[in-house]
């Protein structure tokens, strides 16, 4: 006997997802799923984007990691709310961690959302966890073919951060491959090159999400 | 790289299923995965026989239907299938306007006895 089902694998997990997204939206906050490798530069990017946004703006921070604390302290210096989560082994963070992770913000206090997700170019980007913006970094040291490599990721994001670009002369990283390759699978897609360390680019960056704070928080009001 | 979990994912709803129906036994799952996803066949068929151990879906044949990654141009009002990722219509040269098929991943139907 033959039993339709039609129920996609990822049905829970978008559930989920669409109610941590009402909350976001109730609250006029914009989460930010920011995914990229490990070592990519996520942790100081984030270190960066508070050290020019906070002052303005309420910002939480959800540090998602396989096992321990050490972004999350080190983002703690900064003075704002930090959710640590350890997904015990996952290589990616869900929407249900990311509404247990909310249980401990008050985000009425807040604007943006910082979510670190898993260091992994693959997983994270098959888990949609409600946010507002898809972010993603690419570090120089990785090289300018990854687009390819982990299509999904790169046709999923709005916005890509080129980190590390202190580092192209002494790399075979080719920009102009790169830009024209994002420019054939993710037209969309706005593009900045940075230096977490130099803070090169970094001002772009800030002035930028600084609208989309704006343009989420004014379709959330009105 | 999560094939464990999206695979005891897949166990879920078709012993939830299977049970609803009365099956004695699961012969068949067909599943739609669209090429877009990260996820590689071989490796859910992998973990499927350690996932369904001792259960009514044990032996189950996994049949995976490939959906192609096709991009619909709003200028030739035209689908068509992407190579390499690239949006450019083979015809006009523009950039596609949509994906429109490649991120499924569903269970469909089950076979059961």
């Amino acid at each position: 006997m033959d039993i339709q089902i039609l129920e996609g694998v990822f049905d829970a997990n978008e559930k989920i997802a669409r109610e941590n997204e009402v909350l976001f939206r109730e609250n006029g906050v914009l989460a930010v799923n920011l995914m990229a490798s490990p070592g990519a530069g996520k942790t100081s990017l984030v270190s960066r984007t508070l050290e020019l946004l906070s002052g303005e703006m309420g910002i939480g921070v959800i540090e998602g990691d396989i096992a321990s604390s050490v972004d999350a302290e080190k983002i703690r210096s900064y003075g704002v709310p930090v959710v640590q989560i350890n997904t015990g082994g996952a290589c990616h963070l869900d929407a249900a961690m990311i509404r247990e992770a909310l249980v401990h913000l008050d985000l009425s206090s807040l604007d943006l959302l910082i979510i670190e997700n898993v260091g992994n170019l693959v997983c994270p980007a098959e888990f949609n966890l409600g946010e507002g913006l898809r972010a993603m970094i690419l570090s120089v040291a990785e090289g300018h073919d990854k687009p390819l490599k982990y299509p999904l990721m790169f046709s999923q994001s709005h916005v890509l951060l080129v980190n590390k670009v202190d580092l192209l002369g002494m790399s075979d990283f080719d920009l102009g491959t790169l830009q024209e390759t994002i420019r054939r699978m993710n037209p969309g897609m706005v593009v900045f090159e940075v230096s977490c360390r130099t803070g090169e680019g970094l001002s772009s960056w800030a002035e930028w999400l600084r609208k989309r704070v704006a343009e989420y928080r004014g379709g959330a009001t009105g | 790289m999560h094939e464990l979990g999206v695979t005891e994912s897949i166990a879920g709803i078709v012993l939830r299923h299977a049970e609803m129906n009365g099956a004695r036994r699961v012969v068949k799952v067909n599943i739609k995965l669209g090429e877009l996803t990260g996820i590689v066949d071989h490796y859910v068929s992998f973990y499927w026989d350690l996932v369904t151990k001792d259960t009514i879906a044990q032996g189950a044949e996994l049949n995976f239907n490939k959906v192609p990654v096709v991009a619909y141009c709003g200028k030739c009002r035209e689908e068509f299938r992407i190579q390499e990722y690239d949006l450019t219509c083979p015809r006009c040269g523009e950039l596609a306007s949509d994906i429109i098929s490649g991120r499924e991943f569903m269970v469909e139907s089950i076979e059961i006895e």
